[in-house]
């Protein structure tokens, strides 16, 4: 795994990306009724060869968020630029072919395979959809990918529904790699598995990451996991990252009181350590995204939360260099 | 199993890797079906039927339409006395016959034609509607359909609420109003303009060509609405959005990915909707509206056959029974699909 620093040339950059979902009533004569703002006004940068963590509790907008930084949701607004070029604006074949060098790792391993397509015509496909190689060419080349990723190459003719979870997931790994691109959005790839399957995983994706200096976007809600893999951490709350920093300074400093209240639930493997672990409980739930609350997104549920929470919309602010937070009392 | 190594003892698993031994969905639903005794059944005598209909000449001692009626409502295995005179009438596939001799397999109908040629003949236009009416069904339900689900929005909306419209009016009652004002332009002789080529070409046909066109009419609806849930269903499954993210375009997402994967439960309603082509043809046939006489359609056939009923009941029980076999056996045949390629399915109404 590289280390990320500041002088590091950065690969993707969003900038105030948003992704809202209208919600309509009628069959005849369809009206909007209202707004599901999966994605708020997000802004991070991702260097190349880093991993970027990104947490959060389910239907925050972490998927959301990877899905439209790839434009497989189409952003309502905001930026992605993907080494200087806003996939934002590209259209049809353009964007097709820009899709080369970014690629994706889905959750459901059992979801995301062509249940009608075997092996080898699952992995190929990216690279007949961009001709690359002739027919023998590609069989090599699913030869090779299915050895990179811990695959038997002699079963490049059977079906997904022959392999077991962590095969099937190696097997979307081997897809993503087949073109050779430098970012991967890993939308939660080990939630699905077993526990005893998650670490060969999380492992070959480091492995590959360091052969191929890959540049990972890794999406999960297991916090351990992403301390474990990723250079960085953002955590996001209601389709906001509310907290960005290293991922030794967000464990060991975390400033945002959510980030805190997550912290504080993760299980200490050490008995005595976790006997004096204090957790902070928080009341409520989360709200709809349909209906935000005015102010910050988390006042309802802030213990810190003051008057101007309920009012204005923290600024996204750097605290210290690379930390940034969104929060008044920060 | 088939040509498993010697070298595996009893009781020892087969190694699939080592044997690598390729089973698709296809083999796997395959293997199901087999297992299935009644589907099986179904599918011997659809295929049973298949056969008889394209050699229909061979098998038949007598063609359909010739008329003997001095022998008219014969019994069952009965036939006539050659005398000197119809010697030429009675032949046994083509073989004139010179004792007298039990002819009529399944007796005759009250023109004295042979009810057992009638019947294997009846097939074609059974079949006919049952593979015509299911191809017209389903290549009109399926583009529709996934033109609806795929693209959504307004297109979606157009095409659903024109389907419920024909849902909500009873066709059948039009169909007949169709076929009567057709028949009405045909007694008057009219050869002109659209109707008049569409006249001469179901005339060519037998009087087939308005009978595809109700049933294909009748039963797209359904078939488009099933395509569209079907594509619903899939159009969010990762492995669609997988295909999106690598490039592929939307005809390739349509064609490789969604089609194969609801092809399957289509073909199976599709083969469960048969039996209803097979009974719109006997119905139309029945109150005279399907194919042209002589032309012998088992509904026309059950028509000839229902006043007498009483007294001669194997003209109504000899198509009536081909019929409720043909239908059941489609049945059979439609459920043992069902059941092999979506177990979840099984044992389901």
């Amino acid at each position: 795994m590289s280390k990320a620093n500041g002088s590091s040339k950065v690969l993707v950059r969003v900038e105030n990306l948003k992704k809202h979902f209208p919600i309509t009533r009628g069959i005849l004569f369809r009206r909007q009724v209202g707004t599901v703002r999966a994605v708020d006004g997000i802004n991070m940068t991702i260097h190349e060869g880093e991993t970027l963590g990104l947490v959060g509790e389910s239907g925050c907008g972490k998927s959301t968020t990877g899905r439209s930084i790839l434009q497989l949701h189409r952003p309502t607004s905001g930026k992605v630029y993907y080494e200087d070029r806003d996939l934002t604006e590209m259209e049809g074949d353009e964007l097709r072919r820009a899709r080369r060098n970014f690629q994706m790792i889905f959750q459901d391993p059992y979801a995301s395979l062509n249940p009608r397509m075997t092996v080898e015509q699952i992995i190929a496909e990216p690279l007949e959809v961009h001709s690359i190689g002739n027919r023998k060419e590609r069989h090599e080349r699913v030869k090779d990918l299915m050895g990179l990723v811990g695959l038997n190459p002699s079963l490049n003719n059977r079906y997904p529904h022959e392999f077991s979870g962590g095969q099937r997931q190696r097997i979307g790994v081997a897809r993503a790699l087949a073109l050779q691109p430098k970012f991967i959005v890993c939308d939660e790839p080990i939630s699905a598995l077993d526990v005893s399957i998650q670490a060969q995983v999380v492992n070959l994706l480091e492995e590959l990451q360091e052969k191929f200096g890959l540049t990972y976007l890794f999406i999960a809600h297991d916090l351990s996991m992403v301390r474990h893999i990723a250079d960085r951490t953002a955590v996001m709350y209601l389709g906001k990252i509310v907290e960005l920093a290293e991922r030794q300074e967000l464990y060991n400093n975390p400033l945002h009181p959510y980030t805190q209240a997550l912290l504080s639930a993760v299980p200490i493997p050490d008995p005595l350590k976790e006997r004096k672990r204090q957790r902070i409980i928080l009341k409520g739930d989360v709200p709809s995204p349909a209906h935000p609350p005015t102010g910050c997104n988390f006042n309802p549920r802030c213990p810190l939360a003051i008057d101007i929470c309920r009012q204005e919309d923290p600024e996204w602010r750097e605290i210290t260099p690379g930390h940034w937070v969104a929060c008044h009392v920060v | 199993m088939t040509a498993q190594p010697a070298s595996r003892k009893p009781g020892q698993p087969v190694d699939l890797i080592a044997e690598n031994k390729v089973r698709s969905p296809f083999d796997n639903a395959w293997r199901e079906f087999r297992r299935n005794r009644l589907a099986i059944v179904g599918a011997v005598i659809v295929i049973l039927t298949v056969v008889a209909a394209f050699v229909a000449p061979i098998i038949t001692p007598y063609d359909y339409y010739t008329q003997n009626t001095r022998e008219s409502r014969a019994k069952p295995l009965t036939g006539y006395n050659i005398s000197e005179t119809h010697a030429e009438e009675c032949t046994w596939y083509g073989t004139p016959l010179e004792w007298g001799c039990a002819i009529y397999l399944t007796g005759s109908d009250a023109l004295g034609r042979d009810l057992y040629s009638r019947m294997i003949y009846g097939t074609r236009v059974s079949l006919a509607v049952a593979f015509v009416g299911s191809t017209v069904a389903l290549a009109v339900g399926i583009v529709l359909g996934t033109i609806s689900g795929y693209f959504g929005g307004r297109v979606d909306n157009l095409i659903m609420r024109v389907v419920d419209f024909l849902y909500a009016i009873p066709l059948l009652p039009i169909i007949i109003l169709m076929q009567v004002y057709f028949q009405a332009l045909g007694r008057q002789g009219v050869t002109e303009g659209i109707a008049g080529s569409l006249l001469r070409l179901n005339q060519s046909m037998g009087g087939l060509l308005f009978l595809f066109i109700a049933i294909g009419v009748l039963n797209w609806i359904g078939m488009a609405r099933l395509a569209r849930g079907q594509v619903l269903a899939y159009k969010h499954k990762e492995f669609i959005e997988a295909a999106e993210s690598v490039g592929s375009s939307q005809s390739r997402i349509i064609f490789k990915h969604l089609l194969p994967n609801i092809f399957g439960p289509l073909l199976i309603a599709e083969t469960l909707a048969i039996p209803a082509y097979i009974f719109t043809e006997a119905i139309l046939s029945f109150i005279g509206l399907g194919v042209n006489p002589p032309i012998p359609s088992w509904g026309s056939m059950i028509n000839d056959g229902y006043a007498g009923i009483r007294s001669n009941s194997h003209l109504v029980l000899v198509p009536g029974i081909a019929l409720t076999m043909l239908t059941l056996a489609f049945n059979f045949m439609g459920d043992g699909l069902r059941d092999a390629f979506d177990p979840k399915m099984r044992g389901r109404a």
